[in-house]
């Protein structure tokens, strides 16, 4: 590594030994997100947020299997959570925000790091790359990740807003009847195959996510490496099998008005 | 011994760092199977030496393994198909008659081109020199017991030293980041007691140098297969996690100043 190349006039960097010398003027907070190790982190905890999130989502959907008065009794749960202590629909409101700010972040380190890595590189590799241990869901985690957020923006509209959940008898939506809302929405096929593909998308990503975690907080303990992969790929499946569960149940008739 | 016949090679040439490159093709018409890989590099060039022309420009020292100069990235592979071997340590009996060999230099914005498959690394010197080292009086050498070190953290220290810094890692890297050359640096240092000192001055230090320099890491485990010391992806979270305690260490030894 000796030779050295540098343009006339170009300064060297600076010798940086001193680092703990020098203190930033920023919060620890902005000083930690401006570095990539730092972006990693916060992909890492609003990974954990929303892993957090979609695994009780599906949990508390499982109580479809049990009927259309316990589901949208669920749903009342989830609106009056710490009712009477705080007005209802305020704690899921927080909820929602937390996650809102968590996607936010999500997409904005991705969006930087993203940018960044492709300035690293500027030239490519002329020839084709052989991969030995990249896979298809570590290269394919912007485009997973991006399937997932149009599913997710769809399955609002749908649900949720119910702007595009017109195919019921009334053809009227009452956001409180959950359970025939999921109904009337899955048995429409294409929604149920983009239903089935996007969530394909998110075991995916979640398995890499999941494992990525580990890494990029750095936690690395002998005792529990080989537990990692396990761990993610369990996470996955357990989410993947629960959610593409739903729509093939209505499909199937299992679950219908 | 056998001979290996009518190997087509592309290699990438390129004038200079601003220049446009190209491959152009050769043909070696035979070479013996205990050639190394440079070995055979150099028979080509002393051919083209014959004809009048330019030979083709390569990194290489020692051809021992352990210097770290050789590079090339073989048909998609840095340093080749071969696990754990630098390129000068590739051997010819590893392809066969016939083979189309495509070479290509290491590509990363922090590693130009100075010709042909020459890079400049001098990036790797500038981590190194952000905190790479204990700050220590020289004079004597002090008594090797002097400072207990428990075998398994000397073995792993050993573990993280053996790196070259040849940055296969980054040219492996789909990202193109160093987080695995930088993470061994500082793992090396950290683990011992003679690294504890400057620990967390060590980690912000040198972070930031990659960080100004390489991309980002997605955690693909390219760089750790890539490797030829099988550098092991656990110095990457030893990093992550030393970055995460310097940021708040650091600014609290400052506080006391």
């Amino acid at each position: 590594m000796a030779q050295t190349l540098r343009k006339s006039g170009e300064s060297r960097a600076p010798v940086t030994g001193t680092a703990i010398a020098v203190r930033k003027k920023r919060s620890l907070i902005l000083d930690i997100y401006s570095t990539a190790v730092g972006k990693k982190y916060v992909m890492a905890i609003s990974g954990i947020a929303m892993m957090g999130f979609v695994f009780f989502h599906m949990l508390g959907n499982l109580k479809m299997y049990l009927g259309a008065a316990e589901l949208d009794h669920y749903a009342e749960f989830l609106r009056s959570l710490l009712y009477p202590l705080a007005p209802k629909g305020a704690v899921l409101w927080i909820l929602r925000g937390g996650l809102v700010a968590m996607l936010a972040l999500h997409l904005h380190a991705a969006w930087s790091l993203t940018v960044l890595n492709r300035q690293a590189r500027p030239v490519k590799y002329q020839s084709p790359r052989d991969y030995e241990v990249a896979n298809f869901a570590s290269r394919t985690m912007r485009y997973s990740g991006m399937t997932v957020l149009s599913f997710l923006i769809w399955h609002l509209l749908d649900l949720t807003f119910g702007v595009v959940n017109t195919v019921g008898t009334d053809s009227s939506f009452v956001r409180e009847e959950v359970y025939a809302n999921v109904v009337r929405s899955l048995d429409r096929w294409p929604v149920s195959v983009f239903y089935i593909l996007a969530n394909l998308l998110l075991g995916m990503h979640l398995r890499h996510g999941a494992w990525s975690i580990f890494q990029s907080l750095g936690w690395n303990n002998p005792r529990f490496n080989a537990w990692r992969w396990t761990f993610a790929t369990g996470f996955a499946l357990v989410v993947v099998i629960g959610n593409i569960s739903f729509p093939i149940a209505v499909l199937a008739g299992i679950v219908k008005i | 011994m056998k001979h290996l016949t009518n190997l087509k090679l592309k290699v990438w040439r390129q004038d200079g760092p601003d220049a446009t490159g190209n491959f152009e093709t050769h043909i070696v018409e035979s070479v013996s199977d205990e050639a190394s890989f440079l070995e055979m590099l150099d028979q080509l060039n002393e051919r083209l030496i014959g004809e009048n022309k330019d030979a083709v420009v390569f990194d290489h020292d020692c051809r021992e393994g352990i210097c770290g100069t050789c590079s090339l990235m073989i048909n998609g592979r840095a340093h080749g198909p071969q696990r754990a071997t630098t390129t000068c340590q590739l051997h010819m009996r590893t392809f066969s008659s016939g083979d189309e060999i495509i070479i290509e230099p290491w590509r990363s914005a922090a590693f130009p081109i100075i010709k042909d498959l020459m890079v400049d690394r001098s990036s790797f010197d500038r981590i190194v020199e952000s905190g790479g080292f204990i700050t220590a009086p020289t004079g004597g050498a002090p008594d090797a017991n002097l400072i207990p070190v428990p075998k398994p953290v000397a073995d792993a220290a050993m573990d993280s030293a053996a790196c070259i810094g040849c940055g296969a890692c980054v040219a492996a890297c789909p990202n193109g980041a160093a987080n695995l050359f930088t993470g061994a640096k500082i793992a090396h240092l950290n683990v011992l007691p003679q690294g504890q000192a400057e620990r967390y001055k060590r980690a912000e230090a040198m972070v930031n140098s990659m960080d100004d320099q390489f991309g980002s890491c997605t955690n693909h485990g390219e760089c750790s297969a890539a490797c030829p010391k099988e550098i092991s992806l656990d110095v990457i979270a030893l990093m992550n996690s030393d970055f995460r305690k310097s940021k708040s260490k650091n600014r609290k030894a400052l506080s006391r100043g």
